[in-house]
């Protein structure tokens, strides 16, 4: 009784307008729009963040699902065979027609070295049939993209081996897989011992042409020089015999050819060996089709790129992004944690120091471009060209390290996120509180020792972290690399089993460049946008993986040193 | 300014019977010292004696120069900008601000516990073994013997001898204190300076720290800072009453507690300032 009493006052009095009153009220409600608004500025952020990833995701990951392959009787007679890539309304005749009509639909054809075109638009209205046969076949070829069509005949030399899509079908699987293997073992001599003697005959001519640089006496030379002729005539009689191997080996791989008949009725004949896979789309279970999209996707990221580009793999380019990030990483941790160092243990702090952190901080707002005109004047010119004057004169005027190459790519990185890492191991430092190094300097530790062993330990974290950000952003850096070392197809790795091994000088593939050179460099545009996706997508994993490595560096650091501060 | 200060005070020996007792062999004298942070003077031309081998207390109100007069001793505030000193402090016959000295050498010998305990981020062991590896010692035998030895003399090996590999700041904050004390006798000091060792602590881990100090005794010099005059009663030999960077009064604990010879030691012992 008494309670409801008192409830009912304490709600008159909450009810009674008093200007105080009035104002809490509104002052709530103020609050409570403005965590409704940082509530909702984040969901956009993750919806954002979830939309992007989505739309990647999506886009790149269907690029390795095979779809069935559709036949158009057209109304005019023609037939036309191809992948369905996309449909359309047509906006013009939107309200003729009964909604959700498709008006137009794209199909990918191939048959480029036929048809000349890889894509073509076929209205609805001149549809007459559209069919899944199911002895159609697709072939993914090394060169010219994709074949749709039937196959009609299998040849050897002037002999026919077998006729007729179904016996060619059975005939060609066995023949295929040896050619394959034919391919392989091609492959590996060009690569082996061809690409050796060519280089051994290449470190000849420039030892030879050292010589020529050299202050000899003239029959010491005369003699040395005989000695290299003699070594190259050696090496060029191995690379003729070589080159004879070679190209019996490629008469024979040619001798088998495959004949296919277009939609259209035109025949095509091709070399077994270009093949590198026929499949029957449309009569493939899932299970199947589940199994060539792993293969296609293995093949994505550990093949070489084919047809400048366009198809077959990106494994250069990942090798490269993480080859040239790490060698960045190399470069900037000991450039900004110990610049850090100096700025906040040693130098006086003052109106210098505090001008320093100043200039510090707004060399990260540069713009890339212009570390990458840097980089290409200082390190490329300056560097490399002193280097190739002294080190290199032989193989004058070709610049050996006077050109971009992956060295002076990371150090332009290296150049351009050292500020973030300086920020970063800078904050670090500073927050290891002062009784610590005390405690440290009482017990007879000089300054110095005191850094080393306790100081930096403490702030490994903190400089972890500025290492991760600086990695991500590198990870993700195109314009810089354009002018410093970066190329669109590099011939080889800048690692490899030939001494020296590590080639700094040479020039390389990174994964952001490929997207751009993929997306829109590249003379079929329309086939490689799923491409660009894909790079993308892989691109996102990259940069995710090595931060992910970094973010466990570091969280074991802090349990090592748990409780610290950072 | 100073020269007329000196000059005020009676140069000659016994000079204030409240300020000097009688104290033979001391380890530690502290001469004529003042300390200025920038314009502002902390320390006011203090000079005592530090017995050997006993606990010497400085007590007074916050701000009165005690822990500024404890970091002297091993010239820790050398690290603070701005600071200047006059005056001297021997130990052992020579100069401590003898500009030839090693510093490093001298805090080697002159150890230290700060009033928050402040392991490193390392493991037990690796906290006990630091003052030994900067000396160079590296090898295990000899770290571990010295590791054992030091947990054992600060009481504390039987609570941490099965996770010494750990880190140390997963420790209670009394065992901290007692692992920093365990840190700064592994290097053989001869004197301790310990600086409110205790504020931080419950008076269970204050109890064991205290306790730890009288065991201490028979090896090391300590000269502690304390905020609490219990403790300087229960633990120390000697105590000295700082005020305003003065030092007001010295002597053995029990004349100061129980009867002390200036009006403001006793207003402060008795709690009416402070």
């Amino acid at each position: 009784m008494i309670h409801a009493i008192d409830r009912t006052a304490r709600r008159e009095a909450l009810a009674t307008p008093s200007l105080l009153g009035d104002y809490r009220r509104r002052s709530a409600a103020v609050g409570q729009a403005l965590t409704w608004l940082c509530g909702g500025a984040l969901a956009l952020n993750l919806l954002l963040v979830i939309a992007i990833l989505g739309l990647l995701a999506y886009n790149g990951l269907i690029y390795f699902w095979q779809k069935d392959l559709i036949e158009l009787d057209l109304k005019d007679g023609r037939k036309i065979l191809g992948e369905l890539w996309s449909q359309e309304k047509s906006a013009a005749e939107t309200g003729t027609r009964a909604a959700g009509a498709i008006d137009r639909v794209r199909l990918k054809i191939g048959n480029r070295d036929v048809s000349g075109l890889d894509f073509v638009w076929i209205d609805a209205k001149d549809v007459a049939r559209r069919a899944r046969p199911r002895d159609v076949v697709m072939l993914e070829r090394l060169e010219w993209g994709n074949f749709y069509g039937t196959m009609a005949e299998l040849r050897a030399g002037g002999r026919v081996l077998a006729t007729g899509p179904g016996a060619v079908w059975r005939a060609f699987g066995p023949l295929h897989e040896r050619k394959l293997r034919e391919l392989d073992r091609i492959q590996a001599l060009e690569k082996g011992p061809i690409g050796d003697v060519n280089y051994a005959i290449e470190r000849l001519r420039l030892a030879e042409k050292k010589l020529d640089l050299q202050k000899l006496p003239a029959a010491e030379r005369d003699r040395r020089k005989a000695e290299i002729e003699q070594r190259i005539a050696a090496d060029q009689a191995r690379y003729e015999q070589l080159a004879a191997r070679l190209s019996r080996m490629r008469d024979r791989f040619q001798a088998e050819t495959l004949v296919m008949r277009t939609a259209g009725g035109e025949t095509k004949e091709m070399p077994v060996g270009t093949v590198v896979r026929a499949l029957r789309p449309n009569g493939m279970g899932s299970f199947a089709k589940l199994r060539l999209y792993g293969s296609r996707a293995w093949e994505f990221v550990s093949a070489d790129p084919r047809e400048s580009n366009t198809e077959g793999g990106i494994f250069p380019a990942i090798f490269g992004t993480v080859m040239m990030v790490f060698m960045m990483s190399f470069a900037v941790a000991p450039l900004g944690v110990l610049a850090a160092l100096y700025l906040r243990e040693y130098a006086r702090q003052g109106p210098l120091v505090r001008l320093v952190r100043i200039a510090v901080n707004n060399l990260a707002g540069v713009p890339s471009i212009v570390f990458g005109m840097f980089g290409l004047a200082f390190f490329v010119y300056l560097i490399g060209g002193t280097i190739d004057r002294l080190f290199y004169p032989e193989s004058l005027p070709t610049p050996t390290f006077g050109t971009g190459g992956i060295l002076w790519a990371a150090l332009t990185l290296a150049l351009l996120t050292v500020p973030v890492v300086i920020v970063a191991a800078e904050e670090g430092l500073a927050a290891v509180p002062r009784i610590v190094r005390e405690g440290s300097l009482a017990l007879g530790a000089t300054k110095f020792e005191t850094i080393r062993r306790v100081v930096v330990p403490a702030a490994a974290p903190g400089i972890l972290t500025g290492m991760i950000l600086a990695m991500a952003r590198a990870a993700g850096e195109v314009a810089p690399l354009m002018i410093v070392g970066m190329v669109k197809l590099a011939p080889t790795l800048p690692l490899d089993g030939k001494p020296p091994f590590l080639h700094l000088e040479r020039k390389f593939m990174h994964l952001g460049f490929h997207i751009y050179d993929v997306g829109f460099q590249s003379p079929n545009v329309e086939a490689t946008t799923p491409l660009v996706f894909a790079t993308a997508l892989l691109l996102i994993l990259v940069v995710t993986v090595m931060n992910l490595v970094a973010i466990a560096l570091r969280n074991h650091l802090r349990r090592k040193y748990a409780g610290s501060a950072v | 300014m100073t020269e007329t200060l000196s000059q005020a005070a009676p140069a000659a020996p016994p000079r204030d019977p409240a300020r000097e007792p009688r104290i033979d062999d001391p380890i530690l004298r502290i001469e004529d010292l003042s300390l200025w942070y920038g314009e502002k003077k902390a320390l006011n031309d203090i000079s005592m004696k530090i017995p050997e081998k006993q606990i010497t207390a400085f007590i007074g109100p916050s701000g009165c120069g005690k822990s500024t007069l404890l970091r002297c001793i091993n010239r820790l505030n050398d690290l603070i900008d701005n600071v200047r000193v006059e005056g001297d402090i021997r130990f052992e016959e020579g100069s401590i601000y003898d500009p030839r000295i090693d510093i490093n050498a001298l805090r080697k010998r002159i150890g230290m516990v700060f009033q928050k305990s402040n392991p490193f981020p390392k493991s037990i062991y690796e906290n006990v073994a630091y003052g030994c590896r900067i000396q160079g010692i590296n090898r295990k035998r000899d770290l571990d013997e010295i590791v054992e030895r030091s947990l054992r003399g600060a009481a504390l090996w039987d609570e941490v001898k099965d996770r010494l590999d750990e880190s140390a700041l997963g420790m209670s904050g009394g065992q901290q204190q007692r692992l920093c004390i365990a840190r700064a006798i592994a290097v053989e000091p001869e004197v301790i300076l310990l600086d409110e060792p205790c504020s931080a602590l419950d008076p269970i881990a204050t109890a064991r720290v205290e306790e730890l100090m009288q065991d201490l005794k028979t090896q090391y010099t300590q000269v502690i800072v304390t905020h609490n005059m219990q403790q300087a009663s229960r633990v120390s030999d000697y105590t000295a009453f700082l005020y305003l960077g003065e030092l007001v009064e010295y002597g053995p604990t029990e004349k100061i507690f129980i009867n002390p010879m200036k009006k403001q030691t006793e207003d402060y012992i008795t709690g009416r300032f402070g």
